[in-house]
C-alpha cells in the first residue's frame, strides 16, 4: 500500500511539474516580451536604459515609464483577462468555439461602449459600465435564444456567431451616424487597439480585472470539477447554478472591461485557453495557463503590430484577426465535422 | 431493516411530464439494493432524486431524517456519491488525475490536498484495480478499465452511500460480473449500494434487496428470493418465464420461455 501511495505521489508530482514548467516558461517569455516592448519605439532603448528608467533614472524615464509601460502592462493584463474569459466560456459551453469573441460578447460590449461615447460623455466609468451592460445583454440574448438546447450545444455557438455578425453591423452603423471626431476615434478602436494607451485610462480596468481574477481564483477548483459534466459536478458537491452565474459574470465583465479601453480584440480569448491547455498538458480547460498564454499572445501581437509597418502602428486587433482567422477556420472545420 | 436514506410521497417529473407520483421507498442501510424494471419506468429518475439532480415536485427525500435539499452541496456529497450513465472524461485527463477529482467535497479553500486525500485515492484505485493504470490517459483505456476508473473516483469520495445508474452497460460479460462483485465487496465493507441494473439474474445474485418498478410505480420490493418469481416477471417486464434456482448461488434465476419450441413452455424438451 505504501508503495502505491509513493507511486501515486510520484505520478502526480511529475504531471504537475510539466504544468509548472510550462507556466514558468510562459512567465519568462512574457517578461522577455515586456522588455522588448519597452525597448521598442521611435527611438530604440537598450535593455539597461529600460531597467534604469523603470527605477526612475536616466533621460528616458518619461518615454519608458509613462508612454511605453502602460501599453506593455495593458498587453499583459488585458491578454490575461481575455484568456481567462475565453477559458470560462469554453468551460461553460464545453466547446473550444464557445469563446466570448466568437459568440459576440466583445461586439456587444463594444456596442455598449459606442453608446457611451456617442450618447453619454464617455468618462472611463461610464465606458466600463456600459460595456459590461452591453456584454451582459448580449449574453442574455444568446442564452434566451439557445435555452431549449442547453448551454453545451452547437446551436448556442451558431446563434452566437449570428449575434456577433448583427452587432458588428450595428456598431458600424453607430460609427457612421456619429460625429466626425467620435467616428475617427472609434474607427481605429473598432479593430481593437492599444495605441496611445496611458496610465489614466488603464488604472480602473486594471483594478477591476484584479478583483475579478481574485474572486475567480477562489472558485478555480470548482470550475475544473464542473468539467466532469453536470451530474458528477452536482453529486460531488459543486453548487452548479451559482458557479455558472459567477463564471458568466466574470467572463463578461473581463471581456467588457478590456473592450471599454481597447475595443474588441478578437481571437485571444479563442486561442489562448486551447494553447495553454496543450502547453500545460492539463485536463479540461484550466484557467491559469489560459491567463498566461493570453498575456503572452496579446503582448506579442501588439509588438508585432508596432513593428510590421513601423513607424506606423497597426491596431493590435488587425494582427490577432489575421492570425486567429486561420485558427478559427481550422477549428470550425474540425468542430462542425464532429458527430 | 434500518434506512438512512428515505423517500416519502415523491412526485417526480421533468417539466409537465410526470414520471412518478406518491413514490415512497427506503434504502436499506449497509445493503446492496438493485433497482430493476423496463426502460423508461422511472428507475434513473428515482436515483436522480436521491442525489439532488432532480428536485421532487412534491414529497421529500431525507438523509438521517433531514430533508436532503437542506444539506450544503459539499456536505451532502460527502455522504452520498453517484455514478451517472453519461460519463465523459475531460480531454487528456489521466487516471490518477480523474480519481483525485473524487476528493473535491473533502477540500476547501483552507484545507487543500492532504495525506488523507492521497491515501483515499490510493485505496480507491487499489479497490477497483486501476492502480497500475495511474498515469495512463483515460481516453486510451478500454470500456471495462474506464468504468473501473470512474468507480475508483466515486470510491475516493468516501461516501457511506453509493448510487450507480446502470454501471454495467457497455461492459462485456466478464467485466459486468467483476464490477458487481466489487460492489458486493463494498457492501461487505459497510457501504450502502444502490444500482440500477438491467439483468435481473445479476441483481438476484449480487443484491440483497430488489426494487422492481413499472410506469413510475414500485411494483414489488424486498429480498430477491421473496419477490422475484414468474408472476413478477410477467407483471413488470411482460416476460413469460420460469424461475429456477441459480445453480451457482441458489438465488432466483429467471429463464425466459420466449423462443422455446412447442409444446408448452416450462415443460422439459423430450429427448428422442
Amino acid at each position: 500500500m505504501s508503495a502505491l501511495v509513493l507511486r501515486a505521489g510520484r505520478v502526480s508530482a511529475r504531471l504537475d511539474r510539466r504544468a509548472l514548467v510550462a507556466m514558468a516558461v510562459l512567465a519568462v517569455v512574457g517578461l522577455g516580451l515586456a522588455l522588448l516592448g519597452l525597448c521598442h519605439g521611435a527611438r530604440m532603448a537598450t535593455p539597461s536604459q529600460v531597467l534604469l528608467a523603470l527605477v526612475g533614472r536616466g533621460d528616458s524615464v518619461v518615454v519608458i515609464r509613462d508612454w511605453r509601460l502602460p501599453r506593455v502592462a495593458a498587453g499583459l493584463v488585458f491578454g490575461a483577462a481575455l484568456g481567462v474569459a475565453g477559458a470560462l466560456f469554453q468551460n461553460l459551453t464545453r466547446n473550444p468555439l464557445g469563446s466570448p469573441d466568437v459568440i459576440g460578447l466583445d461586439a456587444g460590449a463594444y456596442t455598449g461602449a459606442l453608446i457611451a461615447i456617442t450618447v453619454l460623455s464617455a468618462a472611463p466609468t461610464q465606458l466600463a459600465v456600459s460595456s459590461v451592460i452591453g456584454g451582459l445583454a448580449t449574453a442574455a440574448v444568446i442564452y434566451a435564444l439557445s435555452l431549449r438546447s442547453g448551454l453545451s450545444s452547437m446551436r448556442l455557438i451558431v446563434i452566437g456567431i449570428a449575434v456577433n455578425a448583427t452587432l458588428t453591423a450595428v456598431n458600424t452603423w453607430i460609427v457612421l451616424r456619429a460625429e466626425l471626431e467620435v467616428a475617427m476615434a472609434a474607427t481605429g478602436w473598432s479593430a481593437g487597439s492599444l495605441n496611445g494607451v496611458d496610465w489614466a485610462e488603464v488604472r480602473l480596468p486594471f483594478a477591476i480585472i484584479a478583483v475579478l481574477l481574485v474572486v475567480l481564483a477562489a472558485r478555480a477548483p470548482a470550475v475544473q470539477q464542473a468539467a466532469l459534466g453536470d451530474s458528477l459536478a452536482v453529486t460531488s458537491g459543486v453548487d452548479l447554478g451559482r458557479l455558472r452565474l459567477l463564471m458568466m459574470l466574470v467572463g463578461v465583465a473581463a471581456t467588457a472591461t478590456v473592450t471599454a479601453v481597447a475595443g474588441p480584440i478578437v481571437f485571444i480569448a479563442l486561442a489562448a485557453p486551447q494553447i495553454g491547455r496543450r502547453l500545460a498538458g492539463a485536463p479540461g480547460v484550466p484557467l491559469l495557463p489560459a491567463a498566461l498564454t493570453g498575456a503572452v499572445l496579446l503582448l506579442a501581437a501588439d509588438i508585432a503590430a508596432q513593428m510590421l509597418l513601423a513607424p506606423i502602428s497597426l491596431p493590435v486587433g488587425v494582427v490577432t484577426t489575421a492570425i486567429g482567422g486561420c485558427y478559427l477556420i481550422w477549428l470550425l472545420a474540425r468542430e462542425v465535422g464532429r458527430p | 431493516m434500518t434506512a438512512r436514506l428515505t423517500a416519502r410521497e415523491l412526485t417526480l417529473g421533468y417539466g409537465d411530464r410526470v414520471i412518478s407520483t406518491r413514490l415512497s421507498v427506503d434504502i436499506p442501510d449497509r445493503a446492496f439494493t438493485a433497482v430493476v424494471g423496463p426502460n423508461a419506468c422511472g428507475k434513473s429518475t428515482l436515483l436522480r432524486a436521491f442525489v439532488r439532480l432532480l428536485g421532487p415536485a412534491a414529497g421529500t427525500v431525507a438523509l438521517d431524517g433531514r430533508d436532503i435539499a437542506s444539506y450544503r452541496p459539499r456536505s451532502y456529497a460527502r455522504a452520498v456519491g453517484f455514478l451517472p450513465q453519461d460519463l465523459v472524461a475531460p480531454e487528456s485527463i489521466t487516471v490518477h488525475q480523474l480519481v483525485r477529482r473524487g476528493r473535491f467535497p473533502h477540500q476547501s479553500l483552507l484545507s487543500t490536498w492532504s495525506a488523507r486525500d492521497e491515501e483515499a485515492v490510493a485505496a480507491a484505485m487499489a479497490a477497483s484495480e486501476v492502480a497500475d493504470l495511474a498515469d495512463r490517459p483515460v481516453a486510451t483505456l478500454s470500456g471495462g478499465q474506464r468504468q473501473r476508473v470512474w468507480i475508483a473516483m466515486a470510491l475516493a469520495q468516501q461516501t457511506d452511500h453509493l448510487l450507480l445508474d446502470e454501471p454495467t452497460s457497455f461492459l462485456d460479460i466478464t467485466h459486468q460480473y467483476q464490477l458487481l462483485a466489487l460492489l458486493a465487496r463494498l457492501r461487505d465493507e459497510g457501504r450502502t449500494i444502490v444500482a440500477v441494473l438491467h439483468d435481473i439474474n445479476q441483481a438476484c445474485r449480487f443484491a440483497d434487496h430488489v426494487v422492481a418498478m413499472k410506469d413510475g410505480r414500485i411494483v414489488a420490493e424486498g429480498a430477491c428470493a421473496e419477490v422475484v418469481d414468474a408472476t413478477l416477471m410477467q407483471e413488470v417486464f411482460d416476460l413469460p418465464s420460469i424461475v429456477v434456482p441459480d445453480p451457482v448461488t441458489g438465488t432466483p434465476m429467471v429463464v425466459p420461455t420466449i423462443g422455446a419450441p412447442s409444446p408448452a413452455p416450462g415443460v422439459p424438451r423430450r429427448a428422442w
